[in-house]
């Protein structure tokens, strides 16, 4: 659905030096899949998402979109799309429903009033349809700019910063509405900031700082990162036990944190019990057993923090 | 040509929704009918005297456009009217820079333009939209004017040679096909203007110079270096086609979308 081969965008200023903002971005979205981009402020994740969205030209490399090129079919990308943009950029002295209606009418729709209709109630804007939308709050805002983006059915939709400055229950809403998105099988390409959204949210994340550090599912990024620890609390700790733990093949490490045993391994699911009849059979009480699960926070600040210990640079 | 109406329609209910902008559109159109009827009115009262301004008083050149059975002070009416005949064409060129100069820059404020600019509208689409937007309103304002002005004139007292000549070729190649020409260039420049700069007040301020053209005749013509007749007139129409021309392919040319949204801060 998405894919892109060495994309590059460098913005070239007037008497100083010219910056990347994205360089040899190369990543495949497959159809249905829910792709978060992360990344700093300043990553370059909106120009990306202006290039994808044949806003503005890419200086290299290559993206098809929907089965579209960006430089040669913009009208059709721009057709087969659906963007938020990071601010909702809506006509405030006029009602939602003009709103929706001249999108509605730019992007061609049929029938415009069942679309509109149709949005305005799944969204929960039906009563405050004929309101200025300079009445609305933030977080209507940012649903009727999501209506927006839906009304010509696009099967891919970007999403740039999509619950940015929402309260957590607007922001709620929005994240419960792109699981419904989801549910329909669209594609789904997420800017976002919000790194426990991102979680909940994608099958796959790239991280990104003007280059693709690393991309992955959540899991396997976190794997990748911490690999997987088990912790086992226990009601008392006999140093003599650790050795035939530290024995087991796919066991890399075994620590004691006060009456915790700390065991890094590959395979938590096969190794558990063996470990578990180990302990019990040399008399330890084993009062809880739990994976340490580090967040995607940790994961996103140590990957971007190793790409600048290791100089990767635009 | 729908989303050339979804433009128009998207921009006049914008613009009519602000009670601010709807009064300065009005206003100038009132005023400039009002003032030329007022003067007409007070010199209508003794065509002898006219207030003290006599055929001498005119610019020579100027006594060509009347006729030889017109009396002076028809004459001098007539002189007097066809400074007001320039200010009807400033109408056009005023009237929709407001809405024009905002058109712009003040989606790049709001933050609207990106979310347009991602749909499938094409550059000349939208600037075709958003400049008959502000040209036609400006345009029904100067006719609307030039209407109640030809109606009120036998009220008020003008006499027939006077308003058989306003309602001449001159008048009526100015107001119909002048105005509007003036109009077209006057909102493609202030859409280039709005593209170009980061502020609304900038670019209503920048736009604004397009009347000194237009104050440039006026004063010529006060001062007899030019009078303002049919064959002016058509030339003036001439040029004004090959300026419009020209802006609009100049306005698409310059509307770099890129430009816009990237250098927007």
């Amino acid at each position: 659905m998405i894919e892109t081969k060495s994309l590059t965008k460098i913005f070239q200023v007037k008497n100083s030096q010219d910056v990347v903002a994205v360089k040899d971005l190369t990543i495949s979205v497959a159809e249905g899949e829910v792709f978060g981009f992360l990344g700093p402020n300043g990553a370059g994740k909106t120009t990306s998402v202006r290039m994808l969205t044949s806003l503005i030209a890419p200086t290299s490399g290559a993206a098809l979109v929907n089965g579209f090129e960006v430089g040669k079919d913009d009208q059709k990308i721009r057709r087969s799309v659906g963007i938020l943009t990071e601010s909702p950029g809506l006509y405030e002295r006029l009602s939602a429903w003009k709103n929706l209606e001249i999108y509605a009418n730019l992007y061609d729709v049929e029938d415009v009033d069942r679309q509109l209709t149709k949005y305005l109630q799944m969204l929960n804007l039906w009563s405050r349809r004929y309101d200025p939308v300079g009445s609305f709050s933030k977080g209507m805002r940012q649903k009727l700019a999501v209506a927006r983006a839906l009304l010509h059915e696009p099967r891919v939709l970007f999403l740039d910063e999509p619950t940015s400055g929402l309260d957590p229950e607007a922001a709620r809403l929005v994240r419960e509405f792109i699981e419904i998105l989801r549910g329909q099988g669209r594609t789904i390409f997420i800017c976002t900031h919000n790194l426990d959204e991102a979680d909940r949210l994608c099958d796959r994340i790239g991280i990104f700082k003007t280059r693709l550090i690393t991309i992955d599912t959540p899991k396997n990024l976190r794997q990748k990162l911490y690999g997987r620890k088990v912790v086992f609390h226990l009601r008392a700790l006999d140093q003599a036990w650790i050795d035939p733990i530290r024995a087991l093949p796919r066991v890399s490490e075994v620590k004691s944190v006060g009456q915790r045993l700390v065991v890094s391994l590959d395979d938590p699911e096969t190794l558990n019990p063996q470990i578990i009849r180990i302990l019990v059979e040399q008399g330890a009480d084993i009062q809880f057993v739990g994976e340490i699960r580090h967040s995607l926070e940790d994961v996103y600040l140590q990957t971007i923090k190793d790409s600048e210990d290791i100089g990767v640079k635009p | 040509m729908k989303h050339i109406r979804t433009i128009i329609n998207k921009e006049w209910a914008e613009v009519f929704k602000n009670r601010m902008v709807v009064f300065t559109m009005s206003f100038m159109p009132l005023i400039f009918t009002i003032l030329p009827l007022v003067i007409l009115f007070i010199t209508s009262r003794d065509l002898g005297d006219m207030g003290g301004v006599y055929t001498t008083d005119m610019p020579v050149e100027f006594l060509s456009v009347c006729e030889k059975d017109m009396t002076s002070g028809e004459c001098v009416q007539i002189y007097i009217v066809n400074q007001f005949l320039l200010i009807f064409l400033m109408m056009p060129v005023i009237i929709p820079v407001t809405i024009a100069a905002y058109s712009i820059v003040g989606e790049k404020t709001t933050h609207s333009l990106e979310p347009l600019l991602a749909t499938p509208i094409t550059t000349m689409e939208l600037i075709v939209g958003k400049s008959l937007a502000a040209v036609l309103p400006a345009i029904m304002a100067g006719w609307v004017s030039f209407g109640v002005f030809l109606v009120a004139l036998p009220v008020i007292g003008v006499s027939e040679t006077v308003i058989n000549y306003i309602a001449g070729p001159t008048w009526l190649l100015a107001v119909f096909v002048a105005g509007p020409l003036m109009a077209i260039a006057s909102v493609n420049f202030a859409l280039f203007v709005s593209s170009r700069v980061n502020d609304p007040r900038v670019a209503e301020q920048i736009a604004s110079v397009l009347i000194v053209p237009i104050l440039g005749l006026l004063f010529a013509q006060l001062a007899g270096v030019i009078v303002v007749n049919v064959f002016v007139m058509l030339i003036f129409i001439a040029g004004m086609i090959l300026v419009d021309i020209g802006m609009v392919y100049l306005g698409v040319d310059i509307f770099q979308r890129e430009n816009i949204l990237t250098h927007w801060k």
